[in-house]
């Protein structure tokens, strides 16, 4: 048939546009460009699934041209079988096959699953820095509870120190997502989860939301500064010179302020503001809530340091 | 008196949306003109509106869907337009509250009035005709399912105009979906008209099941059914399983809207985790609901252009089977993101992958039917093969995702949007096209325009990967979701590829409307005499194109697999005797009426204009009592009558 060759141009077109996408590797940003320990090994992990399915979807698509084109009705030498539609071989073949390729990969989404569960710590012999999450319409709010300050739309970690991230959100769902270090995790108002990443090379890296959140959604965009110990010391200090302040209150506002906003530093924090963020966001009678869960939040403290 | 509605919530300031408007009135205004005339409204209202015909009430399915797919599609330009000029800095031309809607809107659109329809269509075309049934087992309840789900595919329309559709995605997560932070009608509207045509599906559901399992003709046992017949039935398995949940879900979440409950909300102790997991309980299988039959039409038209039985017909039906159970167990993939412990996770994402072993069993018998089989490239083919390439894609990536390691990277990303377009694209709308192209000449009697139809499948075919196989990439490059406009210069070419593409594809559209156009105009060269246009293996082929009302006047006895083919290759001529009187269900309007009312009450109730709710509730329950209390249902068609249209048709086809 005169159409096929065009076939077969398409696909290599396709191919191509593949392979492209299979280049990526040596790209400078996105999730093939990983900074961290986190995304490097998801990387491996996404590079090994592809390629044990490459070794099954390539045969598959080839057979399907050489098929169609070896047995087209006007081949006379292909050998035309208008009964066969049953072979055991081939039957046990077509089963186990892709059951192989399946355990093998179940194995692979076994290890990924609990190696990369988003909730375990990472180890390293370097102190964890500790971040608090809050998402809120439509910007996000990083608070340093070691620190005492707390800044929006810019998040400072040293290099090679895992950071333990606990997250909630002040408004609808997000996703927290940096995609050079690895994974993203829903943000859920009244609730905490967790999430430990860690960057290897100092840079800049784009985050965002992944969670569709409402209209200014696309600006929802945060910058993740890796700096080494004495850079991070420095952003600690420049922050803590900050002027702003946030308490309560002022988280309040900020929360019911529906627009993007630039970066900004906060040279002080009240100290259960997270217990505030998680509690506000779920009681529709404010005040009493969270008076409750500050005392919770004093009790847990004096209870960490003693 | 009209409720929230007050002559502002037209957008009279918006040009596109009022440009848009004013078109969809002139050629309604004009289709309607038209009809009045040609003196075609009791035509209209005889042979089509008020049909309980299997045949015609599938004919009306698909041009719903086709219809709704130049509203889908329109969408899905406007996005990839806006993404092109939104780029380094720039705002676009669709500011996000109305982007937000038209991303949501193509969404549900192509869906639930698109891929649904067309899915439903043609089961209800041609499972009757495979497995011997005159029509399906409810014929008057098959009309309402078809009216609810066209009244259900009014109201996103009717939002165009008039107030606003949902700005929330295709699923309306909550919170977001809820008062506090989408107080406007656009959730509603949504809520509302999937309401409507969920009933309508699930209906549907019940009809073709009980057609399936109580109407086949004698002798046809389970393992002898086609296997297009065995998907529908897992399809609709599927569809009484999983659109209940979907009517709860909803249900729920318009109490928290209409009366200020908190199933999902963020306060007083409500919890929108719940309704992800229950959204996606119907979610997961309703993609098998939709590919299910596409596999179906693959595996006839696969088999029919090989000229050889459909290989390994045991392991495709226990395959189709076994996917129609898997399906219910692998929801949570859907949200690996969400904190769910390791084990939950490693649980849903081999869960999921285990779907791919019987799809890729699919795949290989697919490859084996064509394998010593002399294949006809006819477009049917073209679109098999084109999905055999795509889906296969298609499915890799399904499974790349389900390893929950690789979705912490990609869940949310373009890489998930190019995946599933991957498969409903070339996987359910190629099966669509596919099945339109190879049983249209069956339900008008003329074969489509095969050039253009190969024409307008290399269209598609390399439009498809010009746009989607660039979301790949972006995926890989930190794209995500829903994005209305971005600054960063590495995603630019692939961006605008991928619009590029988009406008191919608008190519291979516009080829199949002419393709039909130029069909009916010359009709009369391409008629179907036979019958059998295709030397197809069963029992639909076996009748005169179109069949009579009553499909079969003799109903067949059916002794194995492929039962056409087998009568025609041992050169039997069914005999021609025993004639019966034919009991045929009369017309009824009461499908229609019933639409109507729910697209007033249905209105009424997005705008809280409680009256006319009230109506339209009491004007639907009343046409469906007053309906019930019809006695004559049914119109006789005598033996001799049965007789000399048969006898009509066989000479007519003999000679020919």
């Amino acid at each position: 048939m005169r159409h096929f060759p065009k076939g077969l141009r398409a696909v290599r077109c396709a191919t191509i546009i593949l392979s492209v996408s299979a280049g990526l590797g040596g790209c400078r940003e996105g999730v093939l460009a990983p900074a961290g320990p986190v995304g490097g090994a998801e990387d491996q992990i996404l590079w090994e699934t592809f390629g044990a399915m490459m070794l099954v979807v390539v045969p598959v698509i080839l057979m399907t041209l050489g098929f169609a084109w070896w047995f087209r009705a006007s081949n006379r030498r292909a050998t035309y079988r208008p009964d066969w539609s049953y072979s055991g071989k081939v039957e046990f073949s077509v089963w186990i096959v892709p059951l192989l390729l399946i355990l093998f990969l179940a194995t692979l989404a076994w290890s990924g699953a609990h190696d990369l569960d988003p909730y375990r710590p990472l180890q390293s012999p370097k102190k964890p820095l500790r971040v608090e999450v809050v998402s809120l319409d439509w910007k996000w709010l990083f608070v340093y509870p070691d620190y005492g300050v707390a800044s929006i739309n810019e998040l400072a970690v040293p290099v090679g120190a895992p950071v333990d991230f606990e997250l909630t959100s002040g408004t609808v769902m997000n996703s927290f997502f940096v995609p050079q270090l690895g994974s993203q995790i829903y943000t859920m108002a009244g609730m905490r989860t967790r999430l430990s990443l860690q960057a290897d090379r100092p840079g800049a890296y784009r985050g965002l939301s992944a969670q569709f959140s409402g209209d200014g959604f696309s600006d929802m965009r945060f910058t993740v500064r890796a700096t080494d110990a004495a850079g991070f010391a420095n952003w600690i200090a420049a922050a803590k010179a900050s002027p702003g302040r946030l308490d309560n209150a002022a988280y309040d506002r900020l929360a019911a302020t529906h627009a993007t906003a630039a970066a900004t530093r906060f040279g002080a924090v009240e100290p259960c503001l997270f217990d505030h963020a998680v509690a506000v966001a779920t009681s529709s009678a404010r005040r009493p809530m969270s008076a409750m869960n500050g005392v919770m939040c004093a009790v847990r403290r004096v209870q960490g340091t003693s | 008196m009209f409720g929230k509605l007050t002559l502002h919530d037209i957008p009279f300031d918006q040009p596109i949306i009022m440009g848009t408007c004013l078109g969809i009135l002139m050629v309604g205004a004009a289709v309607l003109g038209l009809i009045t005339y040609l003196h075609r409204w009791r035509w209209l209202w005889v042979e089509w509106i008020t049909s309980v015909d299997h045949k015609r009430i599938g004919v009306m399915y698909i041009l719903l869907a086709l219809v709704m797919l130049l509203r889908g599609f329109s969408d899905a330009l406007m996005m990839r337009t806006q993404l092109a000029l939104a780029g380094g800095g720039h705002a676009g031309y669709l500011p996000p509250e109305h982007y937000d809607q038209v991303f949501s809107a193509h969404g549900t659109i192509m869906i639930f009035f698109v891929a649904m329809p067309f899915v439903v269509g043609l089961m209800n075309i041609v499972v009757p005709l495979q497995i011997g049934a005159r029509d399906v087992a409810f014929p008057v309840l098959n009309s309402i399912s078809f009216w609810l789900t066209a009244a259900g595919a009014l109201l996103p329309n009717i939002a165009l105009g008039v107030g606003e559709f949902a700005r929330t995605g295709w699923l309306a997560y909550p919170p977001l979906s809820e008062l506090p932070f989408s107080p406007g009608v656009g959730v509603d509207y949504y809520l509302v008209a999937l309401q409507i045509s969920g009933i309508g599906t699930l209906l549907s559901g019940v009809n073709l099941i009980t057609t399936i399992l109580k109407m086949r003709a004698p002798g046809m046992e389970l393992g002898m059914m086609p296997v297009f017949t065995w998907t529908a039935l897992g399809s609709n398995l599927l569809i009484v399983a999983a659109f209940p949940i979907l009517t709860v879900t909803f249900a729920l979440l318009m109490l928290d809207r209409y009366a200020g409950f908190h199933f999902f909300t963020n306060d007083a102790g409500g919890n929108p985790m719940l309704f992800i997991n229950l959204i996606w309980g119907w979610g997961h299988p309703e993609v098998y609901i939709l590919i299910l039959p596409a596999f179906g039409v693959f595996s006839e038209v696969i088999a029919t252009f090989s000229g050889k039985p459909l290989f390994g017909y045991r392991s495709m039906v226990a395959a189709t089977m076994v996917i129609t159970v898997l399906a219910f167990v692998v929801w949570l993939h859907h949200f690996f993101t969400m904190g769910a412990g390791a084990n939950v996770n490693a649980f849903f994402g081999i869960a999921t992958m285990i779907i791919a072993v019987p799809t890729g069993v699919k795949v290989f018998n697919w490859l084996f039917t064509m394998y010593g089989g002399r294949i006809r490239f006819e477009p049917p083919v073209l679109w098999t093969i084109g999905f055999m390439i795509t889906f296969v894609i298609g499915g890799m990536t399904g499974v790349l995702m389900a390893v929950p390691s690789n979705d912490f990277l990609l869940h949310n990303s373009l890489f998930l949007i190019a995946h599933f377009h991957n498969v409903i694209i070339g996987g359910v709308l190629f099966g669509c096209f596919a099945g339109m192209t190879y049983w249209f000449p069956k339900v008008f009697g003329f074969t489509l325009e095969p050039r253009l139809g190969k024409a307008a499948f290399w269209c598609w075919f390399v439009g498809f990967y010009l746009a989607f196989m660039p979301l790949y990439v972006l995926g890989f490059l930190g794209m995500t979701r829903r994005i209305n406009h971005y600054d960063n210069p590495a995603w630019d070419p692939y961006i605008l590829i991928a619009c590029a593409g988009a406008f191919l594809i608008l190519g291979g559209i516009g080829l199949q409307i002419l393709q039909l156009v130029v069909s009916i105009r010359t009709w009369r060269e391409r008629r179907d005499l036979t019958g059998d246009p295709w030397d197809g293996r069963t029992l639909e082929w076996s009748l005169s194109s179109p069949p009579p009302a009553f499909n079969f006047p003799l109903l067949p006895a059916v002794e194995g697999l492929d039962a056409y083919w087998t009568s025609k290759s041992a050169g039997l001529s069914p005999g021609r005797s025993a004639y019966e009187d034919i009991w045929l269900p009369k017309n009824s309007p009461v499908g229609f009426v019933l639409a109507a009312c729910a697209s007033v009450g249905g209105f009424a109730l997005v705008w809280h204009i409680w009256w006319l709710a009230v109506l339209g509730l009491v004007g639907g329950i009343g046409a469906l009592i007053a309906s019930s209390w019809r006695e004559h249902g049914e119109v006789c068609i005598p033996a001799a009558e049965v007789a000399r249209l048969d006898h009509l048709a066989t000479v007519f086809r003999v000679r020919n």
